[in-house]
């Protein structure tokens, strides 16, 4: 007879692994990889791939510094990556891209204890310092299929010594039609700009039961509602710019936001509010990133007046010693 | 009525249509003298007697106890020291069995009311058969009014079949049960919760109430944990049990459905609880089954008889897969709480990995309790925290272990954290 293994119960463990979740969020993120290519081109898929591997060598080499036991295999750093490049604008340099890996994996994440311990958004963040430090390419947005000669024309910029047509975000020029904002046929970041793929991700996500739809959804809504209020187009402002991309893939990252679905409400509501805020009174055209930044600080505060309450518990005495 | 948080189980009822087959005979079993939560009873029989089947061994003053009874005849070998689960020691009388096999005669107890019916339930040694052992005469005497009797026949544990086998095969002992606890207790009402995946039972007795409008058949949604006695009251009546209540401080009684078919059995007989109805499963098992088995016999008897392969079997469980706890040793008699045996080979423990706050465990409380929030009070030894978090309400059914996808082992963590608690005064 072998030796009884001796482990206190339950002796079942569900299917579901964080590695399983990350393989998840990956394939939710496909439709949007497909879009970018399909509007950017070739060096969409090129920045994909310098943000996903170099996020998982920093990774690699931080848990290896650091003498800890290696997570590559989890997936979070990949999918970190692929969420850095989503939001990055095609023609940015790829030692640009390295370097949000950068801040993305090792500073935002390894050097606070890694996977769930991070308190903001590592993509998030380093998109927010990308910007902030290299705010002229962060901001350089190619036209979709920019490449084309007929489409070189007096508002192109010389990027990598190649004339590129650029474009206002269809955020500020306004002039987008809901067809192309929804299609992603516009302007933008990388993942940014086609609505249907982040839908489509995003469903997919609720119905594999990996994010509740209660961020996205408060979130979505207060930025519709708010520019409804104020005689703005909710559907314009809902469809441009980041707020699907952070909405469903950032606004809803375990580790960053609240645990209840209470918390979530909150937190998506917050979001709202502040994107709503920058987009309309900000010097910043978009406000996805810093709302969603500025609500995972607030998370932990959320969270405390967010528990639940057990089933059937009393009031804890305020002198419980 | 709001639902409370469950999680979906893989049910493998793979035994449910395999009828109940009798172990035979051991010629050796070792019977301790606390199968039941509460007091231990002290042996009343020493080495070198001569008992028969069914003679009362162990006996306690304790009214919080239940006797013990010889479950086959033989010469008392050995009284020695038994090591319980929970670490204590308690005796356990060793009984070499004989070739004839004599019992007891057995009389019926005579049950005229209230008093006389709570006493021969004592009497009969019986003790709760879901698992916790909880004495069933204590539970049958509430200090209150009862308006329910709730009979959990969830059996929401995967692989365990030996309720609904019980039902199956005996279920005018179950109901007879449950017509004399609603007599003697002048109980109004009674719900027979069975589980949805248990279709054929629900429908049998469905049929067999039509005529009795007090008893009810419910049917309970298919998930884990709707045997948990909080969570069934619940499901049954809308009523929630507060933190440091009973279910008799909201008037219901809840019994396992084997418990009540025993003590119908028993006043028909007279015979005492001697013998249980256990389910063997698992991967390592030959011939998955339930079987009736004699209280003490050895765990080891039960694994070749069901031709299980010990050669390669590297976890043995006492109970279901969910809560049972495991065995060091297959040379482990039958309690009467055993109310299954899992066996399995190629076990492997999950790796844990760190936690990522995705919340599975909260949504799957049934207590609503925040798993995650007491691991991290747990580690700082916070022990206002664990109090404002509720430690000490959780069950140990294990859902927040299950669905964790980084394998976390909350629900013993929940157990570390509630010692740190201060003890109740």
């Amino acid at each position: 007879m072998k030796n009884l293994v001796m482990s206190p119960s339950p002796h079942r463990s569900s299917d579901m692994s964080t590695r399983k979740i990350m393989s998840i969020v990956i394939v939710s993120l496909v439709p949007a990889m497909i879009a970018a290519v399909t509007f950017f081109g070739f060096r969409a898929a090129a920045l994909i791939a310098v943000c996903t591997a170099s996020s998982v060598v920093f990774e690699y080499l931080c848990r290896k510094i650091m003498k800890r036991e290696q997570t590559i295999g989890d997936l979070s750093a990949a999918v970190t990556g692929i969420i850095l490049a989503l939001n990055l604008p095609v023609t940015l340099p790829f030692w640009m891209a390295v370097l949000g890996s950068f801040v993305a994996i090792v500073i935002v994440k390894q050097l606070f204890g890694g996977l769930g311990q991070n308190f903001a958004n590592p993509a998030i963040t380093a998109r927010i310092v990308l910007m902030i430090s290299l705010t002229a390419p962060m901001t350089t947005w190619a036209l979709p299929e920019y490449w084309k000669p007929e489409a070189v024309s007096d508002t192109s910029v010389i990027v990598n010594s190649n004339t590129v047509l650029t474009g206002p975000t269809p955020l500020v020029s306004g002039d987008a039609s809901y067809m192309s904002l929804f299609l992603g046929n516009v302007g933008g970041c990388l993942g940014e700009t086609s609505a249907l793929a982040l839908l489509l991700g995003g469903l997919f996500l609720m119905y594999k039961k990996v994010i509740s739809p209660a961020a996205p959804v408060s979130f979505i809504g207060s930025v519709a509602l708010l520019t409804w209020i104020t005689g703005g187009d909710p559907l314009y402002q809902i469809l441009s710019g980041g707020l699907f991309l952070g909405a469903f893939f950032m606004a809803t990252d375990y580790a960053t936001t609240p645990v209840t679905n209470k918390g979530k409400i909150i937190f998506g509501l917050g979001c709202g509010i502040i994107t709503f805020v920058i987009r309309n009174y900000g010097s910043y055209p978009e406000g996805v990133s810093f709302s969603i930044l500025l609500m995972n600080i607030l998370t932990p505060y959320i969270d405390m007046f967010t528990k639940t309450k057990p089933l059937g518990a009393k009031e804890v005495k305020a002198d419980a010693k | 009525m709001f639902r409370l948080n469950s999680i979906r189980l893989n049910h493998s009822k793979n035994t449910a249509e395999i009828k109940t087959v009798p172990l035979p005979a051991p010629s050796y079993v070792k019977i301790p003298m606390a199968m039941h939560m509460g007091a231990p009873c002290t042996p009343l029989v020493k080495k070198g007697d001569r008992v028969l089947a069914g003679q009362k061994i162990g006996d306690s003053d304790a009214f919080f106890s239940a006797p013990v009874h010889a479950s086959v005849s033989g010469t008392v070998k050995e009284i020695s020291d038994y090591r319980l689960m929970n670490g204590t020691v308690c005796k356990a009388v060793e009984i070499e069995a004989d070739e004839e096999q004599k019992t007891c005669e057995f009389t019926p107890p005579e049950i005229t009311d209230r008093e006389s019916f709570v006493k021969a339930v004592r009497e009969s040694g019986i003790c709760g058969l879901g698992g916790a052992g909880f004495p069933t005469h204590v539970k049958l005497s509430p200090k209150g009014e009862i308006d329910t009797l709730i009979i959990n026949a969830a059996e929401c544990e995967p692989f365990i079949t030996s309720d609904y086998r019980q039902m199956m095969e005996n279920p005018e002992d179950v109901l007879g049960g449950i017509r004399m606890i609603m007599k003697y207790l002048s109980v109004p009402k009674a719900i027979l919760a069975i589980e949805g995946n248990k279709p054929e039972a629900i429908s049998e007795f469905t049929k067999l109430t039509a005529n009795e409008p007090e008893i009810t058949v419910f049917r309970l949604p298919s998930t884990y944990p709707q045997g948990a006695e909080k969570v069934i009251i619940h499901s049954t009546t809308g009523r929630v049990v507060m933190e440091g209540q009973l279910p008799s401080d909201q008037k219901v009684i809840v019994m396992n459905v084997s418990t009540a078919a025993f003590i119908h059995r028993y006043a028909e007989t007279g015979i005492p609880l001697i013998s249980r109805r256990i389910t063997v499963e698992g991967s390592a098992v030959g011939k998955p089954m339930n079987i009736t088995a004699p209280i003490g016999t050895m765990v080891s008897e039960i694994l070749k008889f069901t031709e299980t392969d010990t050669e390669h079997m590297n976890k043995l469980i006492a109970g279901g897969p969910m809560m049972g706890a495991c065995l060091f040793s297959a040379d482990t008699p039958v309690v009467k709480t055993s109310n299954s045996f899992i066996a399995e080979k190629d076990y492997r423990e999950p790796v844990q990995s760190a936690c990522i706050r995705c919340g599975r465990c909260v949504r799957a409380c049934s207590m609503n309790l925040m798993p995650l929030e007491i691991e991290k009070a747990f580690r700082r030894k916070d022990i206002s925290a664990l109090q404002s978090l509720k430690t000490g309400l959780c069950m140990n059914c294990g859902a927040c272990t299950y669905v964790c996808p980084a394998n976390r082992k909350l629900a013993e963590t929940n157990q570390l954290a509630k010692a740190l608690l201060p003890k109740k005064k």
